[in-house]
């Protein structure tokens, strides 16, 4: 995972280097990353430090908002802050931290406010009232934003940075701002998990058993309101959710538990954050926002191809080794037939009996035999051309055998299917069937000797010999 | 003392969902230790009632008791087996960490689970025979096993009244006789159960009362007195049409909150 991680990072980089060097003429890469990361510099400093702090705090409450299915409104409160920032400027006529938050969080409260107020008069639903809510707030801070830039200090005044990031530009300030935010949602997160937990999961029994539901669900939105505002000088308002809900959605697919989802998503906005804000300084201040939102991308595209459990390669890799496995049941199966077919004279199969049997070419039942021979199945003699059973080989083959004319004989008897449609379901269920299901069958049919075109079913003791006798 | 008092009285309870009434003036004294159904068609008002009981609706106009107390200061005693369908199964939670939710309650706010909880939470999903789901995660639970990981945590809650919606909808045959076991058992224990259930001929068996509802209370009392065609026709019969009719015009003229 997060070997994967590091290669698409050095992929990005190598390729971000690429755009950069028209920009970059004087200075050499290897330099720039070293004064990165040495953090003489102290506007560095608070770059970097600002970074793993909104990354930290966008993953812990994007883990929440994507549990309680709120990633649209993590979008629109993200827009609905832009005319807070644009107004917070104008009251302190600087970019003033304090001044721009203030208005910014009540920008985005009044936007909230507004998209309930629609959804309890009209008959519009909440995605739609989130839509409308984004777009005019959005609309509202960009013309406030060029009026600021209009004014004889505006394109001195850095507003512009405000849409897509600029973790260069983070302050002292906005460092004191954001790890006031990151603790507070840390320590409310750590205290309330219970309760965070239970009114994320189940609303209507946490207000049954007493929970204030309202009050916890307006903290999370005031705590994730704080996050979004303090985030936007480094990702930017147009970005901002991404971060929020990528690196969150990245841990939902590795884990399978709240308080590790909590801790990846944490990991992985941090990851992220550095990375952008590293990227963005070596392209010579190019926007933070997103280069960012990139490498967040990257962990959740390794998380999806690689994770554990649910991931694309996990999966293709599970249902290649069942096919294989499926592919060799069925020719241990042939074997055993044409064995069965001469009533087990003379224990050697020829590939040529074999081909014959399945229909198919000498050179397939070859391959065939040689896949079953590396598995230990069977072994082969006279340069691959007659095939024995190895005695795991046997048993595997008697088992499916068993399986299917079981599994036959079941349908036949107890589910009333005709003789001549059992065979097609056997074929996929004899490779599936547990031993506790075969063993239940086998009660049910009372231990019934021949399937039901007459032939005999292998018997416990054909395929473990040490337990016969205990049929009975 | 309160110990005699109903598990549950309501008193001209009315309830109105999007200004939209849907119950109407509910009269309701439910006596201690009986296991209580609630039957009518759908959407007669049987979650909605049991919802605006806790406290999860609004209640345009009278009053709930809960053992002879106002609602709030007896919500410990209460325990809840919401619908089967109201939560996302694919919650990164496991089996344990949900049937621990029911000790949430009884813990307050700040306070973690301790080690006699997850005790409690291990009693509880043994008695639903669930133990060996522990540590699973929920989304790969069948539906009748989501329901029992649903009645352990109401039992994990170790409350006096008990309100279930539709326990047996959508579950096997081997859970819907483990959950009646268990109802049963509660019974002797002396609990209080209300259990919104959809299915007639099942109702008359399994409960040993009836709430027969349709918008407002048709009838309550004993399954062998209220079962009858007369009542259920009047319950399930369209001759309530007038009741929706006007509910529709109360909600064009936004007379309830």
């Amino acid at each position: 995972m997060t070997t994967g991680a590091i290669a698409l990072c050095l992929v990005i980089s190598t390729s971000a280097e690429a755009a950069k060097v028209s920009d970059l003429t004087s200075t050499n890469i290897g330099e720039q990353a070293l004064r990165f990361f040495s953090l003489q510099d102290p506007s560095l400093r608070f770059a970097l430090v600002g970074s793993i702090l909104l990354g930290i705090t966008c993953g812990l409450l994007g883990s929440f908002i994507v549990v309680r299915k709120m990633a649209l409104v993590g979008d629109a409160l993200s827009h609905a802050v832009l005319p807070g920032v644009a107004l917070g400027f104008l009251w302190g006529q600087t970019k003033d931290p304090f001044a721009i938050f203030v208005g910014a969080t009540i920008a985005g409260l009044i936007g909230t406010t507004v998209v309930s107020l629609i959804k309890q008069t009209t008959r519009l639903k909440e995605d739609a009232a989130l839509g409308l809510v984004l777009a005019s707030f959005f609309a509202v801070g960009i013309c406030l934003v060029t009026m600021i830039q209009r004014l004889p200090t505006g394109n001195k005044s850095g507003i512009d940075k405000f849409l897509f990031g600029q973790a260069a530009a983070i302050s002292a300030g906005d460092v004191r701002l954001m790890a006031f935010v990151t603790l507070l949602s840390i320590a409310t997160i750590t205290v309330f998990y219970k309760e965070c937990l239970v009114t994320s999961f189940d609303v209507g029994f946490a207000r049954a058993a007493g929970f204030p539901t309202q009050l916890i669900h307006h903290s999370i939105m005031l705590l994730l309101a704080f996050t979004i505002v303090v985030a936007l000088q480094a990702v930017g308002v147009v970005l901002v959710s991404a971060m929020l809900i990528t690196p969150a959605a990245a841990a939902y697919l590795l884990t399978d538990r709240m308080h590790r989802m909590l801790l990846l998503a944490a990991l992985f906005g941090m990851i992220a954050g550095v990375l952008g804000a590293f990227l963005s300084f070596l392209g010579n201040n190019l926007p933070t926002g997103p280069f960012m939102v990139l490498g967040a991308s990257a962990v959740f595209v390794c998380a999806f191809l690689f994770g554990p459990k649910h991931g694309v390669v996990v999966r293709w890799w599970k249902r290649r080794s069942r096919s294989g496995r499926i592919r060799r049941e069925n020719a241990l199966k042939s074997i055993y037939r044409v064995l069965e077919e001469r009533d087990f004279r003379d224990e050697g199969v020829a590939l040529r009996e074999l081909a014959q049997l399945r229909r198919e070419s000498i050179e397939e039942a070859r391959a065939e035999s040689v896949d079953l021979s590396r598995h230990g199945l069977v072994s082969t003699h006279e340069e691959g051309n007659v095939l024995f059973f190895t005695p795991k080989g046997w048993q595997r083959a008697c088992e499916i055998v068993r399986n299917h004319r079981l599994w036959e004989l079941y349908l036949t008897n107890a589910v009333q299917y005709a003789p001549d449609h059992v065979h097609e379901d056997a074929d996929v269920i004899e490779h599936v069937i547990g031993t506790e299901t075969v063993r239940e069958i086998e009660r049910r049919l009372q231990f019934a000797k021949r399937d039901p075109h007459g032939r005999l079913i292998p018997g416990l003791e054909d395929i473990y010999p040490s337990t016969a006798g205990r049929r009975a | 003392m309160h110990d005699t008092a109903p598990a549950l009285e309501l008193h001209d309870l009315t309830v109105a969902y999007h200004k939209k009434p849907v119950l109407w003036g509910i009269d309701l004294e439910v006596p201690q230790g009986k296991l209580i159904g609630i039957v009518g068609p759908n959407g007669a008002g049987k979650s909605t009632l049991i919802k605006a009981v806790m406290g999860l609706l609004p209640i345009s106009s009278g009053w709930v008791k809960v053992f002879g107390q106002p609602l709030k200061k007896s919500l410990q005693r209460i325990g809840y087996v919401p619908q089967r369908e109201s939560v996302d199964w694919d919650f990164p939670v496991s089996v344990m960490d949900v049937v621990l939710m029911g000790r949430y309650g009884r813990l307050g706010l700040i306070k973690r689970p301790t080690k006699e909880d997850r005790e409690v939470a291990r009693a509880c999903l043994e008695k639903v025979h669930m133990l060996p789901y522990a540590n699973r995660q929920i989304s790969n639970l069948s539906g009748g096993q989501q329901q029992r990981v649903f009645l352990a945590r109401a039992l994990a809650q170790e409350s006096d009244l008990y309100f279930m919606d539709e326990p047996f909808s959508g579950v096997d045959a081997a859970t819907e006789s483990a959950i009646i076991t268990l109802l049963h058992e509660l019974r002797e224990r002396g609990k209080t159960m209300l259990v919104v259930h959809h299915d007639l001929p099942t109702a008359r068996e399994y409960f040993d009362m009836l709430i027969l509802l349709n918008m407002r209370l048709v009838a309550f009392g004993p399954t062998s007195e209220v079962f009858t065609n007369e009542l259920l026709q009047t319950t399930y019969g369209g001759r309530l049409t007038i009741l929706s009719d006007v509910a529709e015009a109360v909600k064009e003229q936004r007379i309830l909150r």
